[in-house]
């Protein structure tokens, strides 16, 4: 039982903070597939994080954040697809430039409305995502193994982490099984295809990008408002490149995208753990060696050292109708 | 291509860019009920209007130099290194390494060895990637992020595990030899509190030398090929895969001198996090700096400017932070970089019909 | 009714086969044929649909694929019934196909022609355009020619022959090679043995190639564009590597061996005129002085202490300009701004200048108009009395039969034939660039 007792917490922190992983590496798979690089995934839920926060501070209402931090992604979206789409602009150069404006613009706006230093304030808990007792767990409480797993696990999660979680096999629907899908996934593969047979690539493409942006401002005030209690400075702390890294490892397909999500979420909550623990012969554990390891795996998967990783073959490449 | 005439593209069209960067900032102060002309009075005092505010600026400046030379003549091989803030990291140990080890050397060894040993770790730092995209096909923009990534865990882990002294609370090394310093500028009537140093010469030289090495020898006229056009490159016999490489090493190299100034020049230790971003500013400045040196340092110039008069801002303004610099960059990147076509036809429409 | 887009095109019918695949490799058969069609929001039904619709189409007109297979699995001759299908499904009334041979095999062209009978049996209409007479004369019942983009003649198939076909594309009596002295013939300075070569896709562009070419001759290389020749002048100054055989340059084994790239054949004295200059011959954004010193930046007579000198440069460039008559004499303008006979002259300057033993040229007066190409033809000229090799790459046939002691015809990848240039007239290039050889021609 000591284990369960160790191992539980380590679980349910991992899908903690898996899930905002999660939700930016969905947003990066609806644009990319449809050959839109994603590096502004960052930015993206940055903003979707502040106005989530702000929204929810001014107006106590947790859904009103929701609605605004996703508003706010979809805003910095938009830009993103008029640069790549609409003007044929890097989208590498774009994405960054996203992220940059995203971090100055929140610091801003942040102090601008707020005057508390760049923070907004504390969210009384009417004003975030509060985590949900599903029934029957105090039922199960008494259940061995069984008990405690559901009550710390599938129950007293935020709502956000099981729209996070049902939003896996909802992309691989839409991915796989609809039109939207089919041809969203065939205009990053080869959208001449896609023009051809006399569908508007452009329009598929903007529809990817906000696609994204919904669920980066998802992931924004999943990060604000049910992990955290209010908007701080660059709260993001780069877990819209570690969603791009798990992104890439997952191989651009829903289902191994949760793996991989999972495990960064799982690395990420045994090295809170591990933090400072002596390890015999190296002294304090290396925690950074946990953090590093995404970075890592996708470097030598992107290398092609340990299987292959292979984008969708047009992504990147702004779509120029022949003439 | 651009239609557009020579002094246009240099100089209008990144003026006009900043110029809308500006506007739309001073539109949001205004929006949250701020006074864009005090916030832009204060941002022009903050950063030129004492020496001591130009040694800042000029401090500043000498960072986003390096990086933006950085990220400039990488572009001019046709690649995209986003990796300046990790290697201008690692470069760190580099100097570190040399200052705290062979500080028994008189200073006339001891710096150029340091900064020696800083270049030469940033070069080894954005080589890999470099190396991986030639070798191996990994795209240079994702590894150079993740580099930067691997470079924060790495430098966290030897300066919290390895560098800090024992007993110390402070997550730094402990002080380099006084042999190592910089010399500051105070001669040239800068206060002494002024940060800026020697550091600034280095940058002003390593700007000539990239323009010497990329405008005016064999090589650099490669790497321009290249990056021009790989097919190109490919008719004129240019070894590609080397280029990369070794444009990539001197990529990280350049980025290296902002360890020197930082390290060398002002801290004088190893600092967690003493690269503060400035690689991501390199990207604006070079974008802004049309990818040349002499653009670059102009633009460096512009945004240490900006960097020192938004800190003083921040004191002036009540209600405007900082950052609001931080914003001004990422649009400028917008707007040179990704949103680069929407000025230009209009632009070049209206030339033309003022030209006739 | 006028036909805006594709989109317009589909409602009537009128479906195209490219000659690149308009395929999603990653994808299925079934997911490839169903984009565009795919009959509602939901695929689940369109594919019960598709499925079945496939299995009555490959029964119809005997194309039968697996609905589930990846397509980049699948041979190229099934990626194109791939292709067929999708345009049926869509519900064709007119198919048109571009050049669908060109990357068949014999037996899978065969079948393809079984396919397109099957078609016009069942009331579809066939558009084929080829260049293949063999092709026009198996499966068409009617006939237009095309040349320099005007519809030219038209024919029922039955009523005509090769040969006419044959003299038809070429469109008029060649004029009779200039005279000029006799070669005098030098060493064998370029060879190819059984050369091969692959593009990236793998599929096989030039077939087994022999050739030999000595001092002071010009060999002309004619034949449809697209038939390898562009290939075999790029593999030949090392900007690719062959799949399998030798090249010798100057009686020295190049390929196989160490060192085989532009760079290093440069510096054994071959010059090149690539076929495309905008894409590979010239820097369009940088200046008239830059463009001259391409492929050759290394050489240490522009430099001034170790360091490139623009004035050295320039004056350079600007002396090339001067003896090739390169207009504006501008070294500083940049290169898109000359028109194409002045950047050819400028490229064709700065490769012969260097005093090549071998040079290679294609298609040497593309774009170029007339007062150019004659001055072209005058240095090319030039080159072949000082004793330099020409190997002349051209579409043009009157070029090479005013350039060309002999003349090599390529089609599908391999040596059709060689002719002297005296021997060579509009109706047995035209059969040998059809790909029709000469017994059967005889």
């Amino acid at each position: 039982m000591v284990a369960l007792e160790l191992i539980l917490p380590i679980l349910a922190a991992t899908l903690r903070t898996a899930t905002p992983l999660l939700l930016g590496a969905l947003a990066g798979l609806f644009s990319e597939r449809a050959g839109i690089i994603d590096v502004g995934l960052e930015g993206k839920m940055l903003v979707g994080a502040f106005a989530a926060a702000a929204a929810a501070a001014v107006t106590g209402n947790v859904l009103l954040g929701l609605v605004a931090g996703i508003g706010g992604a979809c805003l910095l979206g938009l830009v993103h697809a008029y640069a790549c789409v609409t003007l044929r602009g890097s989208q590498v150069v774009s994405g960054m430039a996203i992220n940059i404006i995203a971090s100055g613009l929140t610091a801003t706006l942040a102090l601008a409305w707020f005057s508390q230093g760049g923070q907004t304030p504390p969210l009384p808990p009417g004003a975030r995502f509060l985590p949900v007792t599903l029934p029957g767990a105090a039922a199960l409480a008494g259940v061995p193994v069984l008990g405690p797993a559901y009550a710390a696990l599938v129950s007293g999660q935020t709502v956000l982490v099981y729209l996070a979680l049902i939003l896996v096999p909802f992309s691989a629907w839409v991915l796989y099984r609809t039109r939207f899908g089919l041809r969203l996934r065939a205009s990053g593969e080869h959208p001449a295809a896609v023009d051809t047979a006399g569908i508007s690539v452009a329009r598929l493409r903007y529809s990817a990008v906000m696609v994204a942006s919904v669920l980066c401002g998802i992931a924004g005030a999943y990060i604000a408002t049910a992990q955290g209690a209010g908007f701080v400075r660059d709260m993001v702390a780069g877990r819209g490149y570690i969603a791009l890294a798990a992104m890439i490892l997952g191989g651009w397909r829903p289902w191994p995208i949760l793996f991989t999500c999972l495990l960064f979420g799982l690395l990420d909550a045994v090295a809170i753990r591990l933090q400072g623990v002596a390890v015999p012969g190296i002294g304090a554990f290396p925690v950074q060696a946990l953090q590093a390891l995404p970075y890592l795996l996708t470097v030598v998967l992107l290398a092609g050292f340990v299987g292959r990783a292979i984008p969708p073959r047009a992504s990147g490449q702004p779509y120029v109708k022949e003439r | 291509m651009s239609g557009l005439p020579r002094w246009a593209e240099l100089a209008l069209l990144p003026a006009l860019n900043l110029l809308l960067a500006l506007a739309l900032t001073a539109l949001l102060v205004l929006a949250t009920g701020g006074d864009p002309v005090a916030a832009l009075t204060a941002l022009a005092m903050g950063s030129l209007g004492s020496a001591d505010a130009i040694g800042y600026t000029l401090y500043y400046a000498t960072n986003m130099a390096f990086t933006g030379l950085a990220v400039a003549v990488a572009f001019q091989g046709g690649l995209f290194n986003i990796g300046a803030e990790g290697q201008a990291y690692l470069a760190g140990l580099g100097v570190t390494l040399a200052a705290l080890h062979l500080g028994f050397l008189p200073g006339l060894l001891l710096v150029p060895l340091a900064i020696a040993g800083g270049a030469a770790f940033g070069a080894l730092w954005a080589a890999i990637p470099g190396w991986l995209q030639a070798r191996r096909g990994s795209h240079i923009v994702i590894t150079t992020i993740m580099f930067n990534f691997l470079a924060a865990a790495l430098m966290v882990y030897l300066i919290v595990n390895l560098l800090t002294p024992p007993g110390s609370m402070a997550p730094e090394s402990r002080p380099f030899p006084a042999a190592s310093a910089l010399p500051g500028l105070a001669g040239f009537g800068f206060p002494s509190s002024a940060p800026v140093n020697l550091a600034l010469l280095l940058a002003v030289l390593a700007a000539l030398a990239v323009w010497l090495l990329v405008w005016r020898t064999p090589w650099g006229y490669a790497l321009r090929v290249m990056g021009q056009s790989p097919a190109v490159a490919t008719y004129a016999g240019i070894d590609q895969g080397r280029m990369i490489i070794l444009v990539m090493a001197l990529s990280g190299a350049l980025a290296g001198g902002v360890a020197v100034n930082e390290l060398l020049g002002a801290q004088h230790k190893l600092l967690l996090g003493f690269t503060g971003g400035y690689g991501f500013t390199g990207i604006a400045v070079a974008l802004m700096g049309r990818n040349h040196p002499a653009g670059v340092l102009l633009a460096a110039l512009l945004f240490g400017a900006l960097t020192q008069g938004g800190a003083e801002l921040a004191f002036e303004v009540p209600d405007v932070p900082s950052e609001i610099v931080v914003l001004i960059q990422g649009l400028v990147i917008l707007f040179t970089g990704a949103l680069g076509n929407m000025l230009r036809p209009a632009l070049a429409r209206m030339l033309g019909r003022a030209g006739g | 009714m006028a036909i805006r887009d594709s989109r317009d095109a589909i409602r009537l019918g009128i479906e195209m086969v490219h000659q690149h695949f308009m395929l999603v490799e990653r994808f299925t058969v079934l997911e490839n044929v169903m984009l565009g069609a795919e009959g509602g929001p939901l695929l689940a039904r369109g594919a019960a649909l598709a499925r079945a619709g496939l299995a009555r189409l490959g029964e119809a007109f005997g194309l039968r694929v697996d609905p589930d297979a990846r397509v980049g699995n699948l041979p190229v001759g099934a990626q194109q019934r791939v292709e067929i299908l999708k345009a049926l499904h869509r519900g064709a009334e007119v198919l048109i196909l571009d050049e669908p041979t060109g990357v068949l095999t014999p037996q899978e062209a065969d079948d393809l022609f079984r396919v397109l009978r099957a078609l016009r049996a069942q009331g579809r209409t066939v558009l084929l355009i080829t260049h293949k007479l063999r092709e026009i004369m198996a499966v068409t019942d009617a006939v237009s020619v095309m040349r320099a983009g005007r519809m030219v003649a038209h024919r029922e198939t039955a009523a005509t022959s090769v040969a006419e076909l044959g003299e038809l594309m070429i469109g008029r009596r060649l004029a009779a090679p200039a005279p000029r002295p006799a070669p005098k013939l030098g060493p064998v300075l370029l060879e190819a043995r059984n050369l091969s070569v692959r593009d990236a896709g793998g599929v096989e562009r030039v077939k087994g190639v022999d050739l030999t070419l000595r001092g002071g001759e010009i060999l002309g290389i004619a034949g449809v564009a697209g038939n390898g020749q562009g290939e075999l002048l790029e593999t030949l100054a090392a900007m690719r590597r062959p799949a399998t055989g030798e090249i010798r340059l100057g009686g020295r084994t190049v390929f196989p061996g160490w060192g085989f790239n532009p760079a290093a054949l440069r510096r054994q004295r071959l010059g090149h005129v690539p076929e495309d200059r905008l894409r590979s011959g010239l820097l369009r954004n940088a200046s008239a002085a830059e463009t001259a010193i391409l492929g050759y930046q290394d050489d240490p007579s522009w430099r001034r202490f170790g360091l490139l000198a623009p004035p050295a440069i320039a004056a350079h460039a600007a002396r090339l300009m001067r003896d090739y008559d390169v207009r504006p004499p501008d070294p500083a303008l940049r290169s898109a701004l000359f028109s194409g006979g002045n950047q050819q002259k400028l490229i064709l300057a700065r490769e012969i200048d260097r005093d090549p033993q071998v040079l290679l040229v294609g298609q040497p007066t593309r774009g170029v108009d007339i007062g150019g190409i004659d001055a072209i033809h005058q240095r090319l000229l030039a080159c072949r009395a000082a004793g330099k090799a020409v190997l002349l790459v051209s579409v043009e046939l009157d070029e090479i039969m005013a350039l060309a002691d002999r003349i090599l015809v390529m089609f599908d990848g391999r040596i059709m034939g060689e002719l002297a240039t005296a021997e060579a007239d509009e109706r047995r290039l035209g059969l040998l660039m059809a790909g029709v050889s000469p017994e059967r021609a005889a």
